[in-house]
């Protein structure tokens, strides 16, 4: 079963969290908190229209096995 | 396994619940591609190749196990596989690294500066730098994900925090192995 190690950006040495707190947070390293925010500006993005067909794709093609 | 926005899921009991969470996942599998590939387009075609091929092999899938860490997988492979078949991802790492110009301010990190390293990393290393920071994966999950031991999973990320710390501080050596 896989378990929760340390992470980058808090020295390696902190058991991980699910979310890290706000004083972990605090802590990383001005370039982790620049991922997260590529990361997080794109999460809060809606799906663009280029992935129409994909989900036109998986609805037709879950109603025909569904 | 566990990691944020990654709950314990129930197994799909049809195929409509493995479409619902494909469909939730999307958004995080967009994230994950956008920092993989620092190019939109590119990392939405990802994605899409992606999605298709999971939903292709959904039987392949085990229920109770992580439906994230899985097609997170998917993309992942998928990526690489692109990469070889268009056999550039050494040249672009070597290349890129020789041609790094570091940040001009010092002391303040811009967003389109951790872009810009991050593209410089190799890609395995960055791959496995973004599924243990922004994934929130563990380094097990995220060794699973590449498919590597987890010492190489260690290795990986601690080379990829150097190589950008150091293209960030303007400290990057000429030349990188």
């Amino acid at each position: 079963m896989l378990s929760q190690a340390d992470r980058p950006g808090d020295g390696g040495k902190k058991p991980a969290a699910h979310a890290p707190s706000a004083g972990r947070r605090d802590r990383q390293p001005g370039w982790v908190q620049g991922l997260r925010q590529i990361y997080n500006s794109v999460l809060e993005e809606p799906l663009p229209p280029s992935f129409d067909s994909l989900l036109k794709k998986l609805d037709e093609e879950n109603g025909g096995q569904g | 396994m566990a990691g944020r926005g990654n709950t314990v899921h129930n197994p799909p009991s049809s195929f409509d619940g493995f479409q619902q969470e494909l469909v939730t996942l999307l958004p995080q599998l967009r994230a994950f591609a956008r920092s993989l590939c620092g190019n939109r387009e590119q990392a939405d075609d990802l994605v899409q190749e992606a999605a298709v091929r999971a939903w292709s092999a959904r039987s392949s899938f085990t229920p109770g196990t992580s439906m994230r860490a899985w097609t997170f997988t998917i993309l992942r492979n998928t990526y690489f596989s692109d990469l070889r078949r268009q056999k550039r991802q050494d040249s672009l790492a070597s290349e890129d690294v020789r041609d790094w110009v570091p940040p001009e301010q010092e002391g303040h990190i811009h967003i389109a500066d951790v872009e810009r390293a991050l593209a410089r990393l190799n890609a395995d290393r960055r791959a496995a730098l973004l599924l243990v920071t922004t994934g929130d994966f563990s380094y097990a999950e995220a060794a699973e994900i590449c498919g590597c031991p987890i010492g190489t999973l260690r290795s990986r990320v601690s080379r990829a925090r150097r190589d950008l710390e150091m293209m960030l501080d303007g400290t990057m050596p000429a030349e990188q192995k």
